[in-house]
């Protein structure tokens, strides 16, 4: 096992729907997605945000090798009510992307190696 | 019998204000059949109301109006027809200047413009309420009658058919208010390749086809995570091209000239764009399932899209509502080095207490400091030692237009009377701006459907 930064194995895009965030999550190589299916539930994107976001539902993606997760109340009230610089959370994909994970050394050859 | 076996469809578009150039290059650098051109974002229509309110010959998108002068000879040339949802709340001033234009172009009478009027609701609200519809938002529950008096827009989302009617009339150019993006790029599928109303797996790849037609160069290169450096040629960046088959399958491409990337990891980067529950992709003629959807590559910037299947739409349509509430500024200043950040800390201490001394109450206040944690916030950790500088960002909000006017007035003192080595005053005072919210809610179908209508006018 060696502790590694999500940004290491997926990228991912985030928008906005008023008040809550969207972060899709794709892992680089199709071989990575179940272990990105099994770590990285919605509770935790939930404590990995903490209480700057409300509730987090998760969504899988299989076919496209993907996670989708709502994050509710993460806006500020969202659109022009949210007194945010990111009022659309376009940069809640890499803070999302910030988190580490203990990644099994047989998926070590699968992830981009200057992310570690 | 379909008219026609493939078509291509250029987005050209992804908001009001996207690249100017994008849909000339996608009308000039290599072959299309339709270009469709989204202006609506949420806040639009409450804009566009305004500037109707104050000239009765405004409330459209301006730019589609040059852009067609520009673009016109070489879609009559070309055969290439143009669906937009430009109009706004005043579609038909739209549609007469563009006819306007087409007279200029020397093209009288090989022009025809279409238009869809009805999705504004604005004037029915009392009576849609006094009716039963009580339109409650759909993030709180609340009923709109609590806000009706501070209501500025009020839309709704429709779906393909009357745009597929206008095309069907031989419209070369089609116009419309707040018709649903993602129909803005399956209603020319209908309409050339025959599809039967519930004909729902066609009709759901139509509609994953127009989610990544209407967001402009997020699905070929712009703004995407995946390996961004090595995105090649971004100042000359192809906006994307469906190139769709009659049985529902279509490639996402570029044109070959133009710059950009298109592979499945930066086409999937926009299939999950905005996306909510994947198994309910909602669109006002049919509900898509994206995980059904199936990517392959199909040669050079060339993905291709198959197996979609889709389900029937809800009975009732998505409204976009706008109202007033309240005021809002934003106050900047930059701190240098050294100890940028605990310099800012502390003007943002000396602005809150001198705002708490003049009896000044807000709803909310939000202090960010940019540089260090104002995209990731408390997951960006302590400031970095010896950062070079920071930018002290105070916003606030309130009911109270005043309170925010004296904010405004409250940032530029502190280049004189707080900590040191400060600038970036230069730009004058903050403005105050009016918040305009949004309220989503839903509304029996068959209420908007029976008020649309379709007009075809030739130049």
């Amino acid at each position: 096992m060696s502790l590694v930064s999500l940004f290491a194995l997926a990228h991912a895009r985030s928008g906005d729907k008023g008040d809550t965030v969207n972060i899709g999550v794709i892992v680089r190589q199709a071989q990575l997605y179940p272990f990105l299916a099994a770590v990285l539930t919605a509770e935790r994107v939930k404590a990995h945000f903490g209480e700057v976001v409300g509730a987090v539902e998760r969504f899988e993606l299989p076919n496209l090798h993907a996670l989708n997760f709502l994050l509710h109340e993460a806006l500020d009230g969202g659109g022009t009510v949210s007194l945010m610089t990111d009022a659309q959370g376009k940069t809640f994909s890499t803070a999302l992307l910030r988190m580490r994970v203990d990644l099994p050394a047989e998926l070590q050859p699968f992830i981009a190696g200057d992310h570690g | 019998m379909p008219r026609r076996e493939r078509i291509r469809i250029a987005g050209g578009q992804g908001f009001w204000g996207d690249l100017l150039s994008a849909p000339v290059d996608q009308v000039r650098r290599g072959p299309i059949d339709y270009l469709i051109l989204d202006y609506l974002a949420e806040v639009t229509m409450s804009i566009l109301q305004k500037q109707r309110a104050r000239d009765p010959a405004q409330g459209y998108a301006r730019d589609f109006v040059p852009l067609m002068g520009e673009i016109l000879p070489d879609c009559v040339e070309h055969d290439i027809r143009v669906i937009a949802n430009a109009g706004g709340v005043n579609i038909e001033g739209c549609r007469d200047q563009v006819l306007g234009e087409a007279r200029s172009a020397g093209l009288a009478g090989r022009v025809k413009v279409g238009v869809v009027t009805g999705d504004d609701i604005l004037d029915r609200l009392p009576a849609l309420i006094a009716a039963g519809h009580e339109m409650r938002n759909m993030d709180t529950g609340r009923p709109l009658a609590e806000v009706l008096d501070r209501v500025q827009s009020a839309n709704a989302y429709f779906g393909a058919p009357p745009v597929v009617e206008a095309l069907d009339r031989g419209a070369r150019i089609v116009i419309t208010g707040r018709c649903t993006d993602p129909a803005l790029t399956y209603a020319p599928m209908i309409h050339e390749f025959g599809w039967a109303r519930d004909d729902w797996d066609r009709l759901a790849a139509g509609a994953v086809a127009g989610h990544l037609n209407e967001c402009g160069a997020q699905t070929t290169g712009g703004n995407s995570l995946v390996e961004w450096e090595r995105i090649p040629d971004l100042e000359i960046v192809g906006f994307p091209i469906i190139d769709a088959r009659a049985d529902g399958t279509f490639v996402v491409t570029r044109h070959e000239s133009s710059g950009g990337r298109v592979t499945r990891a930066v086409v999937t980067e926009q299939l999950v764009y905005e996306l909510g529950d994947p198994a309910r992709y909602v669109t006002p003629d049919v509900v898509a399932d994206f995980r059904t959807i199936r990517l392959e590559d199909n040669g050079p910037d060339r993905v291709r899209v198959s197996g979609v299947r889709g389900g029937p739409p809800p009975d009732r349509l998505k409204l976009s509502i706008s109202y007033h509430d309240g005021y809002k500024a934003v106050g900047t200043l930059v701190y240098g080095w050294p100890d940028p950040v605990r310099k800012a800390q502390e003007a943002d201490r000396i602005v809150r207490a001198r705002l708490e001394r003049l009896g000044l109450r807000y709803e909310r206040i939000r202090t960010e400091f940019v540089g260090w944690n104002s995209t990731h916030g408390p997951l960006a950790g302590p400031p970095p030692a010896d950062l070079p500088e920071v930018q002290l960002r105070v916003a606030v909000s309130s009911h109270d237009r005043n309170a925010v006017e004296r904010f405004t007035r409250e940032i530029a003192p502190l280049v004189l009377t707080g900590p040191p080595t400060v600038t970036g005053y230069a730009g004058g005072r903050p403005r105050v701006q009016e918040i305009v919210a949004y309220w989503p809610a839903l509304i029996d179908r068959r209420e908007i459907e029976s008020g649309l209508r379709v007009e075809v006018a030739a130049a």
